[in-house]
Order: structure tokens, then sequence, then C-alpha cells
């Protein structure tokens, strides 16, 4: 029964209430499909027995007639997400073993309303990346990459064969055998992928700079990000502690809305959770904009965007205005140094975040002559490339000396930026721009030049610095072939707005070609 | 901003990562290259502002000073690369 696993949840919810399925049957389809999908690298970790379990238990449920809001629905999650019992890696050498011995509070949230885990899903090493490319367990390929299926022989025989049999997952049955590798985007690259390939329901996600948007925009599915404060930062790896927020990746706006209220509400146990109501998000999805203004920012024509990018753009503000909207042009005067900014902050709290990583209570451990050398072999060897330029510029920023001049020159900066959006604000409800500079690239492009690789976060950033919700929703293929998405930003705590205006958004760009993973 | 090798040795050392002294010049070369791109922030005028605290208008909350928690010192333990008893355990730091 694969076309189990192009159900949207929604569907999903209402064939089990029915009994027209079963979630064994449901997550028995979902766990073929990861099974099938191994060349994707979308999972680091996969968890089918525990996923059994859980799917018997929400039978049982509806057996009594009880339905928990997500009662059976099998999803992904991100290997930044803490789960108690089963590894967790941040996609890191350091964290290699890392079993939790708690549950991360969104986790948590998705358990108590029913949802089943098929397993910890890949990303960049410690969120730090647009391209999932610096994964400690390999890059990400995205389902839209063209391919073919190639049948392996797997029955080598031998005693090294069984022996590496023993020791690892079954090997997969079909191979693939990709034109053009190309990237998911990141960080949540693995999640991005896995929702896009019918792995999974929805799948959590995080989102410091864009890495909910952006994979989001570049593999055709839905992401929101929501304000700072809705979802508890409680057991999630921290990069940024001050950017980091969590959110839902799903195939449709109406999917995002239920998942998302799963994973929100106040937690004492994160000190930046905010105690504000969680509302029926499904239920702001009215399909009425009328009078709803649009601000549409002119500083986000950027120089050099393809005009793909801006017809697209254009598009969302046509669809949006025959809907009754009223687009109105605003500015952001402060946008380009979003990313500046962005750049000083993020690593300085990261710097201060991985300090945590020493070789002494979890994780790595590599010897040295005495302590200090056993930190220094350690973080060494546990770090990519990616995490230890961040880490360093990070520290030298805060440094004595440097301090005023790089962090607390950006913290103005980005007080700055902040007032930008509360003025446009005083003119628009919702905020319309494209998601990302340009559709997805291939593994290996762009990673010469940092700084190349950072732009892809251009249109996302400045929503992480204010604090902001915001959603990319699927608006079609560009002429390469590959998604674009488009992004809308809203007022503190009102996703309520961005989820009507976004299921507007999805319902004129109709039905999304499949890609062509599953072709 | 142009750093030289010492700089970064400085910063690696501060870190505590150990940087090999065949990568030093490259890195110094990168993140030179980093710290040149956020220089533009020099453009902003920020005369008068606040640097940002929180993005939220929200005052950190009191609880009370109560114990909620704890008596499981196995479980804080068990992923110590190494760990006698119910201690972490790391090379000897006093002579």
């Amino acid at each position: 029964m694969t076309s189990l696993t192009h159900l949207s949840m929604a569907e999903a919810l209402e064939g089990l209430k029915a009994r027209r399925f079963s979630s064994v049957e449901l997550t028995e389809a979902h766990i073929r499909a990861v099974e099938a999908a191994r060349p994707l690298n979308a999972f680091i970790k996969e968890t089918p027995e525990l996923a059994l379990e859980q799917a018997k238990a929400a039978d049982a449920r509806y057996a009594r007639g009880e339905q928990r809001p997500m009662d059976g629905l099998p999803l992904g999650i991100k290997d930044l997400f803490c789960t108690e019992g089963v590894q967790t890696t941040a996609a890191s050498r350091i964290l290699e073993g890392f079993v939790p011995p708690y549950e991360s509070t969104v986790t948590a949230n998705l358990f108590r309303d029913g949802a089943v885990m098929l397993g910890k899903l890949n990303l960049d090493e410690f969120a730090m990346g647009s391209a999932n490319i610096t994964s400690a367990y390999g890059p990400v390929v995205s389902p839209w990459s063209k391919g073919r299926k190639v049948q392996k022989d797997t029955a080598e025989g031998g005693v090294l064969s069984e022996l590496t049999a023993a020791f690892r997952q079954p090997a997969p049955v079909t191979e693939w055998e990709f034109e053009r590798k190309l990237v998911p985007g990141g960080s949540s690259g693995g999640s991005a992928a896995a929702v896009a390939a019918r792995l999974c329901l929805g799948a959590t996600a995080t989102d410091t700079g864009g890495s909910i948007r952006q994979p989001a925009s570049f593999v055709g599915v839905v992401g929101i990000k929501p304000t700072y404060g809705r979802c508890s930062r409680w057991g999630i790896v921290a990069f940024a502690s001050s950017l980091d927020q969590a959110g839902p990746m799903t195939r449709t706006v109406r999917d995002a809305a239920i998942m998302l209220r799963s994973m929100s509400g106040f937690d004492p146990k994160d000190s930046t959770s905010i105690d504000v109501p969680v509302p029926d998000f499904a239920a702001a999805m009215t399909g009425d904009v009328r009078g709803l203004r649009v601000g549409i920012p002119r500083e986000y024509r950027v120089d050099g965007m393809p005009a793909e990018i801006d017809r697209v753009w254009t598009q969302g503000i046509e669809w949006l205005r025959a809907a009754g909207a009223v687009p109105v042009e605003i500015s952001l005067p402060h946008t380009k140094y979003a990313l500046p900014t962005y750049y000083v902050v993020a690593p300085a709290e990261a710097s201060s975040n991985l300090a945590r990583y020493d070789g002494v209570r979890f994780g790595l451990r590599v010897e040295g002559k005495d302590l200090k050398e056993m930190y220094e072999n350690t973080r060494a060897a546990g770090f990519g490339k990616e995490v230890r330029r961040r880490i360093m510029i990070g520290t030298y920023v805060l440094s004595a000396g440097y301090y005023d001049a790089y962090y607390l020159k950006a913290q103005k900066v980005r007080t700055r930026i902040a007032e930008d959006f509360t003025k446009a604000y005083e003119q628009c409800d919702v905020i319309l721009t494209p998601t990302a500079p340009s559709t997805a690239f291939a593994i290996g492009e762009k990673m010469d030049d940092p700084i190349a690789m950072y732009l892809n976060d251009v249109f996302t950033v400045p929503a992480n610095l204010a604090g902001l919700p915001g959603i990319s929703v699927p608006a079609g293929l560009a002429s390469d072939g590959l998604p674009l998405g488009l992004q809308l930003l809203g007022r503190p705590f009102d996703e309520e707005t961005l989820f009507r205006a976004a299921g507007v958004l999805e319902q004129a760009a109709g039905p999304q070609p499949l890609p062509p993973f599953l072709g | 901003m142009s750093l030289d090798k010492a700089t970064v040795a400085k910063i690696a050392h501060l870190a505590r990562i150990r940087v090999a002294e065949e990568e030093q010049e490259s890195l110094a070369g990168e993140l030179s290259q980093l710290l040149d791109w956020v220089e533009q922030l020099g453009e902003v005028d920020t005369e008068g502002v606040a640097p940002m605290t929180s993005v939220v208008a929200a005052t950190l909350r009191r609880r009370p000073d109560a114990v909620t928690d704890g008596g499981h010192p196995e479980k804080i333990v068990a992923n110590a690369p190494d760990a006698a008893e119910h201690f972490f355990a790391v090379p000897k730091v006093v002579e």
C-alpha cells in the first residue's frame, strides 16, 4: 500500500479514525519507504521497532475510541532533538554514541499527542550549513536529483559479508545512480528530503538562520519557523540560543498547522519559552485574505538575483491580490546588514554553547598528555571544518579587545533590523518575499567559498534576528525543473495570519509535481 | 582585518581546538575574509542604539528556589567516556 505514504497528515488522521487502515499499516508502509530510500542518506538512525511499538499503542487507542491530535502519524525527527534512549548526534563526530537519558520537550509533546518516530534525520553538523553537506554522516541527496534505479546483488556470501551483515542494518535492495546529486538545502536537509520523498508524513526541524524554510523551498515542501519562544528549546542541541527555533516540515500548510500545534507550548524548563496560549492554527485557515495588507520589501530585490526568483515572487503577489489582499510596498532598510550581523552573533553564541564538548561528560574523547591537551585533541578530532570555523570566529569576536567592535556592534545593528520590522508592520499585516535566492545546487558547488554559501540565507536570516515567524510555501517549479518557495513573515505570535495567507498561496499554486526519485 | 598565524594560534588556544601549524596559514585567510565581510556593519549608524539582549519583550521569570529533579547519578554519568563510580574521570590536573 504505497499510496499510504502519499497521504497528508489530515487525510491519514481521517483514515485512521474511520479505521480504513491501522497505524501499524501506515507505519509499515513508511518503514519500507525509508528502507528503499537509503541512497538519499536522509536518516542517521532508523528506529523501525520503536515506530511499530508506538503504532500498536496508537491502534489500541483508536480501538478504544480515543484519538489524540497526531495519533498514529509516522514522523521523522531531526537528529538535533534529544530522544530518550535513542542516539542523538547533531550529525557530529563529537557526539557519536551519545544516548540521551531524557526527551526533548518538543518530541515529548509530539509523543504525548500520539506521534510515531521512524528515526533520526540527517542534518548539517550542529545545524551549521545551508546544503546538508557538513554532516559527519555524509551529505543528504535531494529526491529532486535525477537518476535511475539499479538492482544490486547483495548475496555475496563469505565470512566477511556475514560479519558486516550482523553489525549493520540490512543492505538496500535497490541502489540509485544519480546523474547529478543535488543538495536538499540545510541545515534540516534530512527532514526536507524525507518529507519530499514520502518517507514520513512530516518531520521536526530547527531554524537558526533559515534551516527550515530554505530546505523547504529547495525540495518543494512547507516549513514554518514559529515566533521565538513558541516552541521550547529544551533538549534541542543548542547552536545559537537567541536564534534557534523548532518547527515542522510537512507537505501541506494544514499539516504544518496540525503539527506546530502539538510541538508548541510553554515550558518552564526553557527560560525563553513564552507563556501564551497555543491557538488552533488549522482553524485560522479560513481562505479569506480580503483586505489583508501584504508588505513587499523593496530591499529584497538583491543584485544578481535570477529573473526566475523575481517571476515567482511577482506571481505570489498576484495570487494574493486575486484573492482580495492588498499589496503594499514597504522598506526594510537594514536588510543588507542582516547576514553579516548573523555571522557575528550566531558564531559567538555557538562558540559558547559548544564549549561543553570537552571529552569529559559525553561523546568523543581523544587522550592527551594533560587535561588541556585532551580538550584540544578531542575538539580537533570531533568537530568538522565548518563548525571549527564558526567556533573560531565566535571566539575571536568575543575575545578581549574585539568584543565591542564586533559583538556589541552586531547586537546594535540587530536592534536596527528588528526596528525595521516593527515600523513595517504599521503598514502591513504580513510580508511576502522569495524564500531563497536560487533553486537547489549540486553537492560540491559553493563549498570553497563560505560567503557564497552563507548568501543562501539572505531572505531568511532577518526573521531569526528579529524573532519573527516565517513560513515557506511551495510555489511551483523554476525553468530548471526544480522547486521554489515563497516566504511569508508575520508579526510576533501571529502565526495564524501566516497560516491563513499561506493556505491561499498553496491553493493558488495548485498541486505540486512529485520529485523524480518517486517517478 | 587581516589575521596572522600567531593570532590564529591564539584563537585556537582560546577555543581549545588543536590546529596543526600547516593549517594556520589557510585558516588565517578564511577567517580574515569573513571578518572583512562583517566590517560593513561599521556603515550602520548605531549612535544611541541599545544592543539587543532579547528578541521578545519578556522579563526573565522567577521560580521558587526548590529542588525539582535529581537523584539519578547513574544517568548523569552514563554517557561519560571515562567514569569511576558516580564521578567523571579526567587526566590528572594537580601535581
